[in-house]
């Protein structure tokens, strides 16, 4: 069993912050983190492996150097093999970028060891497209499977899995072929602790580095700013939303507060307080 | 099949609909494309339609704006499954070259899109709340939160076509449908067989009254300060009153009182209600993060210094087991005839 997992290191958006004098992101001593749903990726990975008696995990990942730490983490969790792709010349890539440079990546690894399965984080946190797995999926011209659960039956002989999927109507269980690229959700595999050898072993670990010219000669015009079709126009954070006033009841008494209190809930136009007859407010 | 004037720029809306139910995003994105084409000049507003046996709803897509539909219907696309709906549905763009393609950012929007995107080498920008067309050059400005909220991020896709955006469902109003509209109705053949899809659905596991809040228009979300699963009857009781939902703040939800699926924010889900009532939540960034869209805010607090008061339209420093009674009171007494009853 050969398992591809697509990482990708982020800013711990839980704490970046708006610096309140420029209103803009204040990006220093922001935590760079693997990017949460991509370490269940690596663990269902593990766990695969586990229950199938063997294979191998590599864990490749788009990034500047620095994201050489996310790898170690990946490693440190069960990742046998990791690459870092970079480069600058992948710098401002878009996700249709991406998806070129991360599916002729895994067109090589497969070359070389041929691979069951890939797996991606539903979505990253910092750009939250959740749009590179699907494009990967698309380019392999493989089965894609988003916002996965749980994987039910993996069979290498009978190249086939079966995978439940999360959907509005509750879960999707699926037969598909192999290889599949799954996005997966949390609950596809809980996180365990990373046991003291495999720390050792990332401790000692060196991950490769692919450039946009070796070993894959990527073309020039597929990636970075040039491979990209969209670019930002503007950013800007989105006007603070101010607060209004605080009442209390203490001060004001429970009557004065309630009867304020309706009146934002009036203004809410909320469709229950309209009547056939009237309109409130 | 280009043979038709390729210069007319083609607004599409993609409709979703799963067992024959129209997702309501794709008539709101009907509205949206309508508004957008008054800024394009010579502009029109069509549908794409894939399903089985769904020729029935093409009238409802020209009752909300649409003025053709292109329908393709074929038993592979009966349930939604990436590779036929994406075959299918690149296929046409390759054949129509539409201007702008929008999509909603569901589950099965965002499956399809990025697919249809790479089939079709354009730009795609995800989850948007915000459209408009750039006055100057014509081209689609499609903004987004990205950062989990931190920053607006307005997006263009310069070159290429079509420029496709997913949109987040209920940010953009409903249109009224107009009764008597008509369309034309152009049937795309399709011809991919079922041997050829290695996808199959072996069954769906149907979630029983699964709460659906990011949907909910009113949302009543409970904190720690609820301080017990008891509490939220009451909030329920409020919610009800005003046809809305509970929701609760990762502490609730970290100590069993509330089920997962109900929780706001960075790690549970993003809501956009017209009224989000948070009583005994405290607003940590990561709860706001999940809220701050909500149009109006009313925060209940025993603490006048909880952050949550600074984003909250009004703020009550008060206990909430005697401001939420005194409210649905209030609520219960005037939900019919509009007037309150001071």
């Amino acid at each position: 069993m050969h398992a591809v997992v697509a990482i990708k290191q982020v800013p711990d958006t839980s704490n970046v912050r708006i610096d309140p004098e420029t209103g803009t992101l204040i990006r220093e001593g922001v935590p760079a983190i693997v990017n949460p749903y991509d370490i269940h990726a690596v663990e269902a990975a593990v766990q695969l492996k586990e229950r199938l008696g063997g294979g191998q995990v590599t864990v490749i990942t788009m990034g500047p150097p620095k994201a050489t730490e996310a790898l170690l983490e990946c490693v440190e969790q069960g990742a046998d093999r990791a690459i870092l792709i970079s480069d600058r010349k992948f710098g401002g890539a878009d996700t249709l970028a991406t998806s070129y440079v991360l599916a002729r990546a895994i067109e090589t690894i497969n070359a070389e060891l041929p691979v069951d399965i890939v797996l991606f984080g539903k979505q990253a946190i910092d750009g939250d497209t959740a749009q590179v797995g699907p494009g990967v999926a698309t380019r392999l011209n493989i089965p894609l499977i988003t916002y996965a659960v749980a994987v039910e039956e993996f069979d290498l002989a009978a190249r086939r899995a079966v995978v439940h999927r999360r959907v509005e109507q509750g879960i999707e269980v699926l037969e598909t072929t192999l290889p599949v690229l799954l996005t997966v959700e949390k609950e596809i595999a809980p996180v365990r602790h990373a046991p003291l050898p495999r720390l050792i072993a990332a401790a000692r670990y060196q991950p490769e580095v692919w450039t946009a010219t070796s070993p894959v000669s990527f073309d020039p015009q597929q990636i970075g700013l040039k491979g990209s079709p969209t670019v930002v126009g503007k950013a800007y954070t989105p006007p603070p939303r101010s607060g209004g006033e605080a009442i209390s009841v203490a001060d004001l008494g429970l009557e004065v507060v309630v009867a304020r209190a309706m009146a934002v809930i009036e203004q809410a136009h909320v469709r229950n307080l309209h009547s056939e007859s009237g309109v409130v407010s | 099949m280009n043979a038709e004037q390729p210069t007319i720029p083609r607004i599409w809306v993609f409709v979703e609909q799963q067992e024959h139910q129209v997702q309501p995003v794709s008539w709101e994105l009907l509205g949206a494309a309508k508004r957008l084409s008054a800024d394009l000049p010579g502009s029109v507003v069509e549908a794409v339609l894939p399903g089985h046996q769904v020729a029935n709803l093409a009238p409802q897509a020209f009752q909300y704006g649409a003025s053709r539909v292109y329908l393709i219907d074929n038993p592979v696309l009966e349930i939604y499954r990436n590779l036929p709906y994406a075959v299918a549905v690149s296929q046409l763009v390759t054949d129509y070259r539409p201007e702008i393609f929008l999509i909603g950012a569901t589950t099965l929007g965002r499956d399809l899109a990025g697919s249809i995107a790479t089939r079709v080498s354009t730009g795609l920008t995800a989850d948007c709340t915000e459209l408009s067309i750039d006055p100057a050059n014509h081209i689609l400005a499609a903004t987004r939160p990205t950062f989990g909220g931190n920053l607006m991020a307005t997006i263009l896709c310069r070159r290429h076509r079509p420029q496709m955006a997913t949109v987040r469902p209920r940010v953009l109003p409903m249109p009224e449908p107009v009764p008597d509209a008509t369309g034309e109705v152009v049937t795309v053949p399709f011809d991919l067989r079922e041997e050829d899809v290695p996808v199959k659905r072996l069954r769906l596991i149907r979630a029983e009254e699964q709460p659906n809040i990011e949907y909910a228009e009113v949302i009543v979300a409970g904190g720690r300060g609820v301080g017990g699963p008891e509490g939220f009857a009451l909030l329920q009781e409020l919610a009800d009153a005003l046809g809305g939902m509970v929701a609760a703040s990762r502490p609730v939800v970290d100590a069993g009182w509330m089920d997962a699926s109900r929780q706001v924010g960075q790690t549970g889900k993003t809501v956009r209600p017209k009224l989000y009532i948070a009583a005994g939540i405290s607003g940590a960034v990561q709860h706001r993060v999940g809220m701050s869209g909500a149009d109006a805010i009313l925060a209940i607090n025993t603490d006048p210094n909880a952050p949550i008061f600074q984003i909250a339209t009004m703020g009550i420093v008060g206990d909430l087991y005697e401001v939420i009674p005194a409210l649905i009171r209030q609520v219960k007494g005037q939900s019919y005839d509009g007037q309150a009853h001071l």
